[in-house]
């Protein structure tokens, strides 16, 4: 019966679902994982780059994250080629914006606009919705550095760290309780919220005190290690991203060498190994 | 024919922390060829909460212009939670408006548009710009013929550290030259202020709102 409702994209089935959105996001959930997690100083985004052959020649750039402006880029779960429109419309609209005001983008308009895009694929007939999740990490004057979510179906939320594709359950349950570990300790809150409401005021979530971006880049790793399902993170197989600000307030993109990357996992490896002994 | 006058200021005990504040202008005098329509219009168009332009031009140009920018500036507001653009943004957004125009058939209009801002850079600023769409933030500023007579007084009495009782009263010197040295009879003026508190009208020669 449903069958009847999965050729046209943008039909209701009887049970009020759209399948083919569904099979979109179903889709993501078994893409190369991203984690992306936000800082006291900045923000971190490390992704699995799934190796399907020995002899594809290497990419000599990012795989899976893109510098969308000045402020922003983005990390890539699903189709990639679906990924190069989505990313090019961001670009697009980040530069228009910059022409008309001459003022950097405030990312979630940035976010907006991409999944606006997004869900057009979902209400009008006859093509197929994008099969990407993107994780955005920016930084604007007005809300310092953000971390955003976003899936096929247009939808989009901002956090303080998630995980997209495959595996992200057993990632987000890590996060949970390794995200602001240390204050926690300290008695502070119970960290089950992590999610940043609209209202941020009277988020619990607050409470939580945020790592700095060496810390968050372990977590991510460890996030990683989690998701890959024991097969250890290796640096060829994950890139990781980091995000902050230099002394005169502009914003430093940086895609960790392999050096460095290999580095942060031997830092992992020791607190894991250390973490048994006791 | 119009005349449109900016200054922004710092110091003083009207502004707290020194921060600059902005004062605009205007003569009241609505006018086409040999016809005088009215003398108490009010050529200064509120954009934001903190922020407002003078505008000169024909009249039609003056209210469409006007309204086309403050609406849209309200529309932006509106679908972006709120967020207001910056001075800087809405003046650089007025000035794209202004030369888009300039290719089929220009608004006719100079504008000195001021505002004033809670972040990056903290205060108010003023920017100058004409109908062929060229842009400057500036310290004072005036348009019209009335800058043939008048920027020459603010070169001379303009300073830091002015307060909005100089800043006011070499507006007024400014207005007193027009009276006494500019052919054409401009009557009324209009003042307004904009600063922390928002934008206010500092006093008018006759009231806008008296139809």
């Amino acid at each position: 019966m449903a069958r009847r409702y999965d050729s046209s994209t943008t039909t209701f089935s009887p049970e009020g679902r759209l399948h083919q959105v569904e099979y979109a996001i179903e889709a993501i959930n078994n893409a190369g994982t991203s984690v992306g997690i936000l800082a006291k100083n900045g923000v971190v985004m490390a992704s699995e780059k799934k190796i399907t052959s020995g002899l594809l020649a290497q990419a000599r750039t990012s795989e899976k994250t893109y510098k969308l402006c000045a402020h922003a880029t983005c990390s890539v779960a699903g189709l990639t080629a679906d990924a190069n429109i989505l990313i090019d419309q961001a670009r697009l609209r980040a530069a228009r914006y910059y022409y008309q005001y001459q003022e950097p983008i405030p990312i979630e308009n940035l976010v907006e606009h991409v999944c606006n895009y997004k869900q057009a694929y979902t209400q009008y007939g006859g093509l197929r919705p994008f099969g990407v999740a993107f994780l955005f990490a920016g930084y604007d004057e007005a809300h310092g550095f953000q971390l955003y979510q976003s899936d096929p179906s247009g939808n989009y939320s901002g956090w303080k760290a998630t995980v997209i594709g495959a595996n992200n359950q057993a990632g987000k349950s890590l996060l949970k309780t390794e995200y602001g570990v240390s204050r926690r300790e300290e008695g502070g809150g119970d960290g089950d919220e992590m999610k940043t409401d609209d209202d941020d005021d009277a988020d619990p979530s607050d409470a939580i005190e945020m790592p700095d971006v060496a810390e968050a880049c372990r977590l991510a790793v460890k996030v990683l290690n989690k998701t890959m399902d024991g097969a250890a993170a290796s640096a060829e197989k994950l890139e990781l991203f980091t995000m902050t600000l230099d002394e005169n307030g502009k914003c430093v993109h940086k895609i960790l060498s392999r050096e460095e990357a290999k580095a942060v996992i031997a830092e992992v490896d020791a607190e894991t190994a250390s973490a048994g002994d006791t | 024919m119009d005349t449109v006058f900016g200054i922004s200021y710092d110091g003083g005990g009207a502004c707290i922390c020194g921060l600059p504040v902005v004062v605009l202008a205007t003569d009241q005098v609505n006018a086409r060829s040999i016809l005088m329509y009215q003398q108490n219009l009010d050529k200064i168009a509120q954009l934001s909460s903190h922020s407002a332009m003078g505008v000169s031009g024909p009249n039609c140009d003056l209210v469409n212009f006007s309204e086309y920018i403050s609406k849209n500036l309200k529309l932006y507001e509106l679908s972006n939670d709120g967020r207001k653009l910056s001075t800087h943004a809405q003046a650089n957004f007025c000035r794209g408006e202004l030369a888009k125009a300039l290719r089929k058939g220009p608004f006719q209009v100079n504008v000195i548009l001021g505002g004033y801002d809670d972040m990056n850079p903290r205060g108010g600023s003023l920017y100058v710009m004409d109908y062929l769409g060229s842009c400057t933030k500036a310290k004072y500023g005036a348009q019209g013929y009335a800058s043939n007579f008048c920027l020459s007084i603010m070169d001379r009495d303009w300073g830091e550290g002015m307060d909005e009782d100089m800043a006011v009263k070499l507006v007024e010197k400014c207005i007193r030259e027009l009276e006494m040295r500019f052919l054409i009879n401009q009557k009324n003026f209009i003042i307004k202020v904009i600063d922390k508190g928002g934008m206010r009208t500092l006093k008018f020669g006759a009231d806008p709102a008296d139809n």
